[in-house]
């Protein structure tokens, strides 16, 4: 497995900061960053882990259909969200929980679709959402509504008008695995032939499921845009502070109107797939060693401590982590089933006479079950 | 005002209704291969692009999925795109966008995320192309909840229900008979002849009931013709609608008739015609003096050109089911 140096990377592995000849056009954008900032980004990152850990625990107990955890990934996720601005636009793939959390999603609204007591979680049109749109479960379906979505940016003009406030990017969140889709492809065809204002995250967490990268390219994932015509760059995805810089750099190049670019964020998943996966049948526990030792959160605290950040910081994120995981149990184990009727209500904007007929026998039904007993 | 009778083709007669649309709400987008200044392979988009511009009338990459894809992600910005598929056996590459995302977007949303998108399908056979170029694949789509499926077989409902389906916040797919695409008909300008998803009665008569939907429409009027100068009343329906269905214009006729035959290009298992059966032996059982008896393709991929016209039923193919039917 190669060694994640030549990529962007701003903190060593043990946390030291040493930025490589990689990062050093991205370096201005650390300015920008106060240590309050810097604290968010270990308060996000621990959080996610914490309520993955906990979502874990819920789906081992049986309140959980499933969870795909976000654990090794939190730095590329919670790096590249802080970077977005409120009016972009976020098109995730399904264990984007960092990103979620970052954007505003109540956590509880991502148990819901987990846990099977709602289809898609969250309304992404309600401005508290911050326009995090729904999970895909399809891998890379979403990079093209993302690449439509950005061409509609641009036709209602909200492209490199200099106003930073007003020009939206979008960005889509992707995998390894999912760029072997031949969606994924197409999103980069379209998005180049119309130079949206567009950001493809992919994190490269090394693994589809059970087969290793190489076996979905034989060339380092971030050249293959290059042959569509789109600029990319490669960052060391555990590393938070390139995630941040590198995102900040071309969510405003597309803001402004330079089309797309990607970034490939390598990562690692230190857990499974999901939580109906078993890594021990395909993974080796040296290339888990191997990881483990890059941990972005572990890294960063390093970092932080050596900026100043003492005991009192740390016990104080785990104590919040703690309860945001103790809230998002409870909250958990009260949510309740819906009723079935509620599958008729919006297969359709407008009425249609099957679904309805449907939805009247079912009450009618349910009523003569009731009259029987 | 007054209604202008106008004879249209139905290719210049879309052209028309797309024109409308385009006209009246700058959401709407056309969006497919050569649709721009070729003006699509059938012209039925012929100067949209020249009279709207490159943004509202796109020429997109070639790529069905990524036609799709990008259209549900312009109509969650707010945008209402018409994607022309530029013939019916080259929708595949785009059925996942269309199945798992366009067709489920509204629930998985809990209707936040509304999905006017239209996609017109030049469809079916008769005009002696290679393969991939006259299948009938309505059947797929109208069995997925989520999609509206529809099919004009004259001019002037392809004036009129392109733009109902513009209209429409839910998907539609709109499959376009292309041997129907030249002959003329009378266009009202003033108003449409039924709503998008009406089943309209097209002939009165009183022995067997025959439905159909886009050119298999014509054929069924033929037939009704050459039976009518055998002393044989058929009623002809046009099913117009293909998911909803509208029953009740077809219970009507049959409780009248006591007989139906349900026709068509496409395959005849687990088809439109398939599902027009089963509910009318549900609903109408004590109405009907024979079964409800199917007339399709054969079961087989479509056959080369040269034989196509033995493969399609044709008014023979009709009028031979309509005996049987009153054979019973």
């Amino acid at each position: 497995m190669a060694d994640v140096s030549p990529a962007v990377q701003f903190l060593s592995i043990d946390g030291t900061f040493a930025p490589n000849e990689a990062a050093e056009e991205y370096l201005p954008y650390l300015n920008e960053l106060s240590e309050a900032d810097h604290r968010q980004f270990y308060r996000d990152m621990a959080i996610t882990r914490r309520l993955d850990e906990e979502c874990t625990n819920l789906q081992r107990q049986g309140q959980m259909g499933l969870w795909p955890p976000s654990h090794g990934q939190e730095a590329a996720q919670v790096g590249s969200a802080r970077a977005s601005r409120p009016q972009d636009v976020i098109f995730p793939s399904y264990r984007e929980h960092g990103v979620a959390l970052v954007r505003g999603i109540d956590i509880v609204d991502v148990v819901k679709v987990m846990r099977g007591v709602s289809m898609g979680g969250w309304d992404p049109t309600d401005p508290k959402n911050g326009n995090f749109r729904n999970y895909c479960l399809v891998i890379g379906s979403h990079t093209l509504h993302a690449t439509g979505y950005a061409m509609g940016v641009q036709f209602d003009g909200l492209v490199g008008t200099g106003d930073s406030s007003k020009d939206i990017a979008v960005m889509a969140y992707f995998g390894d695995g999912a760029s072997s889709q031949g969606d994924v492809s197409e999103a980069f065809v379209f998005s180049a032939s119309n130079q949206t204002p567009q950001v493809f995250f992919l994190q490269n967490n090394h693994w589809a499921i059970s087969v290793p990268v190489t076996t979905q390219s034989r060339t380092p994932l971030y050249l293959r845009p290059r042959g569509f015509g789109i600029p990319s760059v490669q960052i060391d995805g555990n590393d938070v502070l390139a995630s941040y810089a590198a995102t900040r750099k071309h969510l405003d190049d597309a803001r402004a109107g330079s089309g797309p670019s990607l970034i490939e964020a390598l990562t690692y998943r230190i857990g499974a797939h999901t939580t109906s996966d078993d890594p021990t049948r395909y993974q080796t526990p040296e290339q888990l060693a191997f990881w483990v030792a890059r941990d972005p959160i572990i890294r960063f605290a390093a970092y932080l401590r050596s900026r100043g950040a003492d005991d009192t910081f740390f016990a104080e994120v785990k104590t919040e982590a703690d309860d945001f995981s103790s809230d998002l149990r409870r909250r958990t184990l009260e949510l309740e089933s819906p009723d079935l009727a509620v599958i008729f209500d919006s297969v359709y904007s407008e009425t249609h006479p099957l679904v309805d007929e449907q939805k009247a026998w079912l009450d009618e039904y349910e009523q003569s079950m009731k009259a029987g007993l | 005002m007054a209604a202008v009778a106008e004879e249209l083709p139905m290719a210049k007669a879309l052209n028309a209704g797309l024109r409308a649309a385009l006209a009246a709400d700058d959401h709407v987008l056309l969006m497919g291969e050569d649709i721009g200044k070729l003006g699509g392979v059938f012209r039925v988009t012929e100067g949209l692009q020249e009279e709207f511009g490159v943004r509202r009338v796109i020429d997109t990459p070639l790529a069905e999925s990524g036609i799709i894809g990008t259209a549900i992600g312009l109509a969650m910005r707010g945008y209402r795109p018409v994607c022309e598929i530029q013939f019916d056996g080259f929708i595949f590459p785009g059925f996942d966008q269309i199945t798992t995302q366009l067709a489920k977007m509204t629930s998985r949303t809990a209707g936040a995320v509304p999905m006017p998108v239209v996609i017109r399908v030049p469809y079916g056979g008769h005009i002696g192309a290679v393969e991939h170029h006259q299948e009938s694949p309505e059947a797929y789509f109208a069995h997925t909840p989520g999609l509206r499926v529809v099919s004009p077989s004259t001019p002037n409902d392809g004036y009129w229900m392109i733009q109902e389906a513009i209209a429409s916040n839910d998907p539609v797919l709109f499959f376009e008979p292309k041997s129907r695409y030249w002959p003329r008909g009378p266009i009202d300008f003033g108003q449409s002849a039924a709503a998008l998803h009406a089943t309209r009665v097209v002939r009165t008569g009183t022995d067997v009931t025959v439905i159909g939907h886009g050119a298999m429409v014509a054929n069924l009027l033929q037939a009704a013709q050459l039976a009518a100068e055998e002393g044989v009343s058929i009623e002809v329906l046009d099913l117009r609608s293909l998911s909803p269905v509208d029953y009740a214009p077809i219970l009507t006729s049959v409780e009248k008739t006591g007989r139906l035959v349900v026709c068509q290009e496409a395959p005849g298992f687990a088809s439109i015609g398939s599902e027009i059966a089963a509910t009318i032996a549900e609903r109408a059982f004590f109405s009907l003096e024979s079964p409800v008896l199917r007339v399709s393709g054969f079961d087989t991929p479509y056959p080369p050109s040269k034989i196509e016209s033995f493969y399609l039923p044709d008014a023979d193919r009709v009028l031979e089911a309509v005996d049987r039917a009153l054979a019973y």
